[in-house]
């Protein structure tokens, strides 16, 4: 199956695939996020303890969720890049560490911002808050290893060993409320019992989650489509792609 | 509707500040890696452009050295 996979086809099969899924992402993207913003904003009722500051809640728990996910896929291909030298494997590395490092800058930002009128501070250097810093700076790390090498296939490889090694913070940063005493309160959906969140509460959090899963998935789509472009500029389909290509004389 | 008005709403309990300036910050992050994207698509567009003259201006130059002999009759 693999033969007729043409290794110098393989590039634009990949970037004609997500061409073709990008705008459904995109659709989707933003009717979920339109649904679960307006509906965690105005239609779900106040907090008993935490008023309507709680309200954070539908970016915050998302981000921080797809901050960690993103991560993991990054992690993923790294594995595939090393183990299979799949070149568009290596390229979508770069393609996924900014969004991630997005998704990772609004998790501590919305965090900090929930944080002061909850815990009257807007930092505390707790389990949970430091090891999401870290993560945030796993990204920035692999960036900047991505980009330190001459060659850039050297420098993938070294991004992907430290993707591959940084998951060894995931479960840190899932577990330290459990492991630590942290100001930061427990996991609120997921757990094995049942969620520890009111329904009229839950419906609008899955949803925002569905809308930053496919956000992230979308954003990372963009810039996967730039990586492939970029390394094919020399090519005739990324020319006629970008509409550079020279007319046939 | 969790609020009776718009007014309430704005103010989400007294947290206003605080609810309305982390979904801003929010909408400011992503619009930011968005724009990038497409930025950058732009700048590609540039690059390619510029690969093309090159090239095009490469081919035209050894034409003329590899047929002297048109160049003269001209």
């Amino acid at each position: 199956m693999w033969r007729w996979l043409h290794p110098y086809a393989k590039p634009e099969a990949t970037y004609r695939l997500v061409d073709k899924l990008l705008p459904w992402f995109a659709a989707l993207t933003a009717v979920s996020l339109l649904v679960g913003m307006v509906w965690g904003l105005a239609f779900a009722p106040s907090d008993y303890q935490q008023g309507d500051s709680y309200r954070i809640i539908y970016i915050h728990v998302p981000s921080a969720i797809f901050s960690m996910g993103a991560y993991f896929g990054m992690a993923v291909m790294g594995v595939i890049a090393l183990v299979w030298q799949i070149k568009t494997a290596e390229w979508s590395i770069p393609a996924i560490a900014p969004v991630g490092a997005a998704m990772t800058a609004i998790a501590l930002f919305t965090g900090a911002i929930w944080g002061k009128p909850m815990w009257g501070t807007w930092w505390v250097w707790d389990a949970r808050l430091t090891s999401e810093l870290i993560l945030l700076f796993l990204y920035v790390g692999v960036m900047a290893l991505y980009y330190a090498f001459d060659d850039q296939r050297t420098g993938a490889k070294a991004a992907a060993i430290l993707a591959i090694v940084g998951v060894v913070n995931l479960p840190i940063i899932h577990y330290s409320v459990e492991w630590w005493n942290t100001l930061h309160q427990g996991a609120t959906i997921t757990k094995f019992e049942r969620p520890s969140i009111a329904t009229s509460m839950l419906w609008p959090l899955l949803i925002s989650l569905l809308g930053f899963m496919l956000l992230t998935i979308s954003l990372v789509m963009m810039r996967f489509k730039n990586e492939l472009l970029r390394h094919e500029l020399h090519r005739p389909w990324a020319q006629r792609v970008l509409g550079t290509a020279e007319e046939s004389h | 509707m969790a609020f009776d008005s718009f007014q309430e709403f704005v103010q989400m309990g007294g947290y206003g500040f605080y609810v309305w300036l982390s979904f801003f910050l929010t909408f400011l992050v992503i619009a930011g890696v968005a724009l990038d994207a497409l930025i950058g698509r732009r700048r590609l567009q540039r690059q390619s452009r510029t690969l093309q003259r090159r090239r095009q201006r490469l081919s035209k130059r050894q034409q003329r050295q590899s047929s002297p002999v048109e160049e003269s009759k001209r």
